[in-house]
């Protein structure tokens, strides 16, 4: 068949049964499957690149060029990836504690200068590898190994961040809707310019948020303008009452790399 | 035997606040001299701040080689008060100072060789910016070292192409015509002669020999010319006066740099300036992101998407680097890095230099992987590191470190930077395309071909996990051992090819049982003290500090009565490395941490105390 890829490794996955993970690995797979069966994608043109934490083994498991870099700086490694080739289109993966918490710093820097990179958030509010303690994005009050008494700190807000600094992408979705969370990952592929996508992905062992959010998500309507800075961040930027998933911000701005080979 | 360190050489020193173009004006002087076919070493001293304090530049030439300035004053340039104030015990006798004014001491101390000259005055009636008044004591000089102003004016022009030409050019003039009107004279001011200007070369002769000709007010040769130091022989390619920083940039770009990533930390900021400043003449990509972090980890992606880069930082930047530079070596990514040494701990003195980062840097990184680290005395080195190390990181696919300090990158020398050895060598290159493509696969000499993303039919995957052949992260016994014995293989092969390259460079009476070591910019000092030392000595210059060349090392130092260790750091750090590596104990050290450079008298009367 043409365009056929098979995109498994020979890696044993080793999420934990049932992990929110394994649904994001779906997505986006079969996103890339999909684009590149539609010719909108050339697989040797995919990189996937990945920082440390739960979410770092997604590479393992993708049969595409890969860049497994280190805790917190994978942002800077796509961006230099996409500079010196591109025609890559450089997707990542980081995780709550990657790119909240330690190198917060790249991930702004990076939508403020919108390098035209996709990054894909597995925001599952702690940190699960190393067995469960805050990250920047555990509710205060959270009880971990680390704050058995309770978090002391405010949690951060990501998307309003994103959009406080220039990003020209920023969605949000649930793993475990794939279909939704399909539909966000493609657009944000497609779009051209830096693409943010925190993906709530509750972790089952250390903190599970199913309940929680299965009960708070709801789509936006899809119809509604994604060019009001002002609106989305009010849309981002609600209580916890509800949680609203879907695109709320996609505008087309001059990317970091179109411009440092226009020089 | 001994001679006075200072004769045949002819030293200018400008000295004024930070912002007033001090720095500028050294390298315009610099710039002509080299022209006119004179050795030149340029320093520059400066505090950590952008205006108000007192900036020095010392411009020291001779018809010989010049290995680094002297302190010893022939003329100073005294652009403030504060100027004459500090500089006027480094005053030779006899010494001139122009200055735009002099108080009532000074004038008495220093009677007719005192010698007013209207430089900002010049300036403000020409309507030209404050700035621009070094070029009426630019003009004095010339006049004093007895250049014949209208051929100057030529190279003048070539000199201040693009800083306001006209009003310099006038203002030099003046300069000149206000020395030339006062008939000053002085029988020791002159510039040292340029002896060679006999040469049977004709072009040559016409280039270098515009000082003894005409009615300039030459008045004695001062000028000795050494016989240690060899004849310049061009080869087509002409000399200028570039510091380390640029010279280590120049070699970049001749070994096809493509991208050059970088965060402002002195003192290898020049280096991010001049490959910025250079984009469009060169191609080569400058990217200043925002912090050292993002630039050694977007350095990382650049290279495993297949292009050249490069990365230069303080050795303070360098140690935020840590945990990436690790990765380079896991990820067997081609990595060059500029690391300039300045005096620390911790934020330090930051415009002052030290060598006390040899062993931070051979260490540096957590766990044990190899790397290369070289370490160049001079612009001409500096040059030759840069071209090396990018075809040294691809050839080995790991990190190379090329160690500079202060002095090295940013106070310049009369150099030839020559690139017509320079190989651009891209190592093993994959055209394995049947889909096996695994990037760490294990080879005899551990070096696996490379291929990169965007290539059909081939997964590049790269990680800093340990990991099989393919990419894939593994952590069994046998295959952790499997590619740690991969990695070091490298350096093996390296080892056979360590007696090809230059990783030690001997000096000197090669016959002396007197050695001297030495590393860096240390070299400079040492070189042009052996100019006078009292007994033949040996000089031993170690330029590859890892892997170290122990063979060479100790065929040069076997057999030694005396091996003298001279470094600018507290610890005798490459005194150490010698032992380690050799089982040599150096027998004296001459070790400096002031963050000052050696002076030549002074180091000279320690050496020869040693000798004796």
């Amino acid at each position: 068949m043409k365009n056929s890829i098979n995109l498994t490794t020979k890696s044993k996955i080793t999420w934990c049964p049932g992990c929110p993970n394994s649904q994001i690995l779906v997505a986006l797979r079969q996103v890339i499957e999909d684009m590149v069966k539609d010719n909108r994608l050339k697989i040797e043109n995919v990189v996937m690149a990945a920082g440390i934490g739960c979410h770092g083994k997604i590479t393992d498991y993708l049969n595409t060029n890969s860049f497994t870099g280190l805790h917190g700086r994978v942002i800077p490694a796509m961006t230099g990836i996409k500079c010196a080739n591109p025609n890559l289109t450089v997707i990542g993966s980081c995780g709550d504690g990657d790119a909240y918490s330690e190198g917060l710093e790249h991930l702004i820097h990076a939508a403020r200068r919108n390098s035209d990179i996709k990054i894909f958030i597995h925001d599952n509010q702690l940190f699960a590898l190393t067995t469960g303690q805050a990250s920047a994005r555990s509710p205060k009050g959270f009880k971990g190994k680390s704050t058995p008494f309770g978090s002391i700190e405010e949690p951060f807000n990501p998307l309003l961040a994103m959009l406080a600094v220039g990003a020209t992408f920023v969605a949000r979705t649930y793993a475990g809707d794939i279909q939704g969370t399909k539909r966000v990952i493609q657009a944000a592929v497609i779009h051209k310019g830096f693409s943010f996508v925190d993906i709530i992905q509750p972790c089952i062992t250390f903190f599970d948020t199913i309940d929680f959010f299965k009960e708070r998500i709801f789509w936006i309507d899809e119809k509604e303008p994604v060019n009001d800075l002002k609106k989305a961040m009010e849309l981002v930027n609600r209580d916890n009452d509800k949680v609203p998933l879907g695109i709320f911000y996609n505008v087309e701005k001059a990317t970091f790399e179109g411009q440092i080979h226009n020089i | 035997m001994s001679k006075d360190p200072h004769s045949g050489i002819f030293t200018v020193g400008i000295g004024g606040a930070a912002g007033d173009g001090v720095r500028e004006a050294g390298q315009s002087l610099g710039a002509l001299l080299c022209d006119l076919g004179y050795e030149v070493f340029i320093s520059f001293n400066y505090p950590s701040l952008i205006r108000g304090g007192h900036n020095f530049s010392r411009i020291s030439f001779s018809e010989g080689k010049v290995w680094c300035d002297h302190e010893r004053l022939d003329v100073l340039i005294a652009l403030n008060e504060e100027a004459i104030q500090i500089h006027k015990n480094e005053l030779n006798k006899n010494a001139v100072i122009f200055a735009d004014s002099f108080e009532p001491d000074d004038i008495k101390e220093f009677g007719a060789n005192a010698v007013i000259v209207p430089m900002l005055e010049s300036s403000k009636e020409l309507g030209a910016p404050p700035i621009t008044r070094n070029s009426v004591a630019l003009g004095a000089t010339c006049y004093l070292l007895g250049l014949h102003f209208p051929q100057m004016q030529k190279v003048l022009q070539e000199v201040f192409k693009e800083k306001r030409l006209e009003a310099n050019i006038k203002l030099a003039d003046i300069g000149y015509e206000h020395l030339k009107k006062m008939n000053f004279r002085h029988s020791k001011s002159s510039a040292p002669s340029l002896g060679r200007e006999q040469s049977s070369n004709e072009a040559d002769t016409s280039r270098r020999g515009l000082a003894a000709r005409g009615d300039s007010p030459r008045r004695e040769v001062v000028g000795e010319v050494s016989e240690t130091v060899p004849m310049r022989s061009d080869g087509g390619l002409s000399k200028e006066v570039v510091d380390g920083n640029v010279a280590f940039g120049k070699g970049l770009e001749a070994a096809g740099l493509d991208f050059y990533i970088g965060y402002p930390m002195t003192p290898a900021t020049g280096i991010l300036h001049y490959l910025a400043g250079n984009q469009n003449k060169s191609g080569v990509k400058v990217i200043q992101p925002e912090s050292e972090l993002s630039v050694i980890n977007m350095a990382l992606g650049i290279a495993y998407a297949g292009k050249r880069v490069a990365i230069g930082s303080a050795t303070g930047g360098f140690a935020l680097m840590q945990e990436a530079f690790s990765f380079a070596s896991m990820a067997e990514l081609p990595l060059v890095i500029a690391v300039s040494q300045r005096q620390a701990p911790a934020t330090g003195v930051p415009t002052y230099s030290s060598q006390s980062d040899l062993q931070m840097v051979i260490h540096s990184g957590h766990g044990e992987f190899p790397r290369i680290v070289i370490a160049p005395g001079d612009a001409e080195e500096a040059f030759l590191a840069g071209a090396n190390a990018l075809d040294l990181a691809w050839k080995y696919q790991l990190p190379v470190i090329v160690l500079l300090d202060k002095i090295l990158s940013e106070h310049s020398a009369t150099s030839l930077l020559d690139s017509k050895n320079i190989k651009m060598e891209y190592g093993k290159v994959s055209d394995n395309m049947d889909g096996n493509y695994g990037r760490y696969k294990i080879t005899p000499d551990g070096i696996s071909p490379m291929a990169f993303p965007g290539t059909s039919n081939t997964v590049v995957k790269i990680t800093g996990y340990e990991h099989d052949s393919s990419g894939i992260t593994a952590d069994e016994a046998d295959s952790v051992k499997a590619m740690i014995d991969k990695r070091f293989a490298k350096t093996e092969t390296l080892f056979k090819e360590l007696s090809n390259r230059e990783t030690v460079k001997v000096y000197g009476d090669t016959n002396s049982k007197n050695i001297i070591v030495f590393w860096g910019s240390t070299k400079g000092p040492v070189m042009e003290v052996a100019k006078y030392l009292n007994k033949p000595v040996k000089l031993a210059q170690i330029l590859w500090v890892e892997p170290f060349d122990i063979e060479k090392v100790m065929r040069e130092l076997k057999g030694a009565e005396k091996i003298i260790n001279i470094e600018c750091n507290h610890n005798g750090q490459m005194a150490a490395l010698i032992r380690e590596k050799t089982g040599i104990e150096v027998t004296d050290n001459i070790l400096k941490y002031d963050s000052r450079p050696f002076e030549v008298a002074e180091l000279l009367k320690q050496i020869n105390e040693k000798l004796n």
